[in-house]
């Protein structure tokens, strides 16, 4: 268990988030690629934490706030998802590609 | 290793005495719920249509692991089988967990009636969590620690159910909740048919209705060592008065069952929002004006 | 502990990747859950008991909200009728394995600086001591973000506030809502329930 085992497991979990969010036409799995992103955020947060600076609370309180983060992004992506299927029923990227401003 | 044992143990004793006494103010033989044992044993599965095999095996079994998960911080008596720093957090944790096992359970099974009452249980989960949490953390203020045993060190005074009544009440509200219980049964109600458990049978109906009893019975001993003073008490030793606390909570549960209707899930979000967050946020400020 | 640290690495990224390999989205969304709670136990192992919890907690409750909303949005929930909905997949994976190779070699390249100190005996208490003291302001921010993103889903989201339950007056005794027997079959607004627990992460910011 080093520094280095810990952010490949998030560089890890980033990759596929990306990969995820990049990919997908649902924005319901879009969404998940971006909470795997941030996940991957999360460990080397903590990692940081443990391994550098664990004199200090710093690297718990960016955790907190990823973690935060997290579901703040989940419960707007949602919302807009709502919206924008009431508006045209609508739940692919592709098929809202005029809101591009 | 010998609390692990003494933990299975009490929550098998406990929960098959729930049942009993269930049974019996149901009207019942009192031994009714063992020849229910002996006939699920025996019972073949009935199986639906392209069912997810996986899912349902995770969300059967999970819901009777999350419970004995949660149990592992609640001191019985004097040591609990985890002394986890962080046990109340751990409680809750574990408990929420019974939201996925339900709704994996009723999705699984491919069929309407169980996934409508999955449903419920999240939509009730959702009413139920907040002021839930705000109990927990109303004990976690007073103790000033999130240790469970330090809860119970707290109270060597006074018990925490006397001066945060309130706190108390809700949790036991919301330990009807949890373990979709008597007045909170919808998610297995019998207008959907049995709701979540509407296609289970055989072992996996025995291993959920175990479950739920578990679940019963660690909600019931977790309010010891929150509200009720852990094993403190005259004469008896301590382990023993956790356990008579924990079958007096357990019977309290159990008896509600009876005298109580069952509440619609959306009623109780509303009264749960509107009444119980704010009960429970006075009460949340009355304890931190008290210890400070 | 390395070996157990590995194994929930392992889980963690092959969970993560099954998440765009199934069909199911029920499959999907636990997938997802697996490869976070794989992280919060990786937590517990360094120290930080608190969070691996909390993400444990939270994690659980929000994969939930989420498996309600994939199955509301998706045309094929249950992946019986198997079918690929991507665009760019090969940029992507292209894209996301560059960004891997690369995060990889800055994280062995680069020489870390000397862990500072030690690990204090309780991290929860430093953790409450930093946001209630030096840290405040952050959480302040949080606070304040949450109150937004609560205030626009809901604006967002619901059509049906308590005038259409209750009337132009708020005199309607009960509330009209959709089911059986109370009028007509209005969709439900089941967002209401969502946003709540998303928004308070931590219980302590909102009671703080």
């Amino acid at each position: 268990m080093t520094l280095q085992s810990f952010l490949l497991l998030g560089a890890a979990l980033f990759a596929v988030g990306l990969y995820g969010a990049l990919s997908q036409q649902s924005i319901v799995m879009l969404m998940m690629g971006l909470e795997l992103m941030i996940n991957g955020l999360i460990v080397a947060g903590g990692a940081f934490w443990y391994f550098l600076a664990p004199e200090t609370a710093d690297g718990q309180v960016l955790v907190l706030v990823a973690i935060t983060v997290m579901a703040l992004e989940m419960a707007m992506g949602f919302a807009v998802v709502t919206a924008l299927f009431r508006a045209r029923e609508v739940d692919l990227t592709d098929e809202a590609k005029d809101l591009k401003g | 290793m010998l609390e692990g044992a003494v933990l299975l143990l009490a929550l098998v004793g406990l929960g098959l005495s729930a049942a009993c006494l269930d049974a019996r103010l149901g009207g019942a033989q009192v031994g009714a719920p063992f020849g229910e044992v002996a006939r699920l044993l025996v019972q073949q599965r009935r199986r639906t249509l392209l069912r997810d095999t996986l899912l349902l095996r995770i969300g059967v079994i999970s819901l009777i692991v999350a419970p004995v998960l949660a149990g592992i911080v609640i001191p019985l008596g004097d040591a609990p089988v985890a002394d986890l720093a962080v046990g109340i957090v751990w409680f809750n944790a574990m408990e929420v967990c019974v939201w996925g096992s339900l709704w994996l359970t009723g999705w699984a099974v491919n069929s309407v009636y169980p996934l409508a009452g999955a449903y419920r249980l999240v939509a009730q989960g959702l009413a139920y969590e907040l002021p839930h949490m705000f109990a927990l953390i109303t004990v976690a203020l007073g103790a000033g620690s999130l240790r469970m045993g330090d809860a119970v060190q707290a109270q060597q005074g006074l018990w925490f159910v006397v001066w945060m009544p309130i706190a108390f009440l809700i949790y036991l509200v919301s330990a009807l909740a949890m373990a979709f219980w008597g007045p909170m049964s919808q998610p297995v109600g019998t207008d959907l048919a049995g709701g979540v458990r509407a296609e289970l049978s055989g072992p996996d109906r025995l291993l959920f209705q175990a479950g739920r009893y578990a679940l019963l019975v660690v909600a019931a001993a977790a309010a010891v060592p929150l509200f009720l003073g852990g094993g403190a008490g005259p004469v008896l030793p301590s382990w023993l008065w956790v356990l008579v606390k924990t079958a007096a909570v357990l019977g309290l549960l159990v008896w509600v069952r009876h005298r109580v209707p069952a509440i619609r899930m959306d009623r109780f979000t509303q009264a749960s929002w509107l009444v119980l967050i704010p009960l429970s946020l006075v009460q949340l400020l009355v304890v931190g004006i008290v210890v400070l | 502990m390395a070996v157990a640290f590995w194994i929930l690495a392992v889980v963690s990224v092959a969970a993560g990747i099954v998440v765009f390999v199934v069909d199911s989205m029920a499959r999907a969304t636990f997938a997802l859950l697996a490869s976070l709670l794989a992280v919060g136990a990786a937590f517990l192992l360094i120290d930080l008991e608190y969070l691996g919890v909390l993400i444990i907690l939270m994690m659980v409750m929000e994969m939930l909200i989420m498996a309600v909303f994939m199955i509301m949005y998706m045309m094929n929930p249950a992946g019986l009728m198997p079918m690929k909905m991507v665009h760019n997949n090969r940029g992507a994976v292209i894209i996301s394995g560059a960004v891997f190779v690369l995060l990889t070699a800055g994280i062995f390249l680069t020489s870390w600086p000397q862990r500072r100190g030690e690990p204090p005996a309780d991290p929860t208490r430093e953790l409450g001591m930093a946001i209630m003291g030096s840290k405040m302001l952050v959480m302040m921010v949080i606070g304040v973000a949450i109150l937004a993103t609560m205030i626009s889903t809901v604006v967002l989201a619901t059509h049906r506030g308590r005038y259409d339950r209750y009337g132009e007056d708020l005199k309607r005794r009960r509330p009209l809502d959709p089911g059986p027997g109370q009028g007509p079959g209005l969709p439900a607004a089941e967002h209401h329930h969502g946003h709540g627990s998303c928004g308070s992460p931590d219980p302590r910011e909102e009671s703080g």
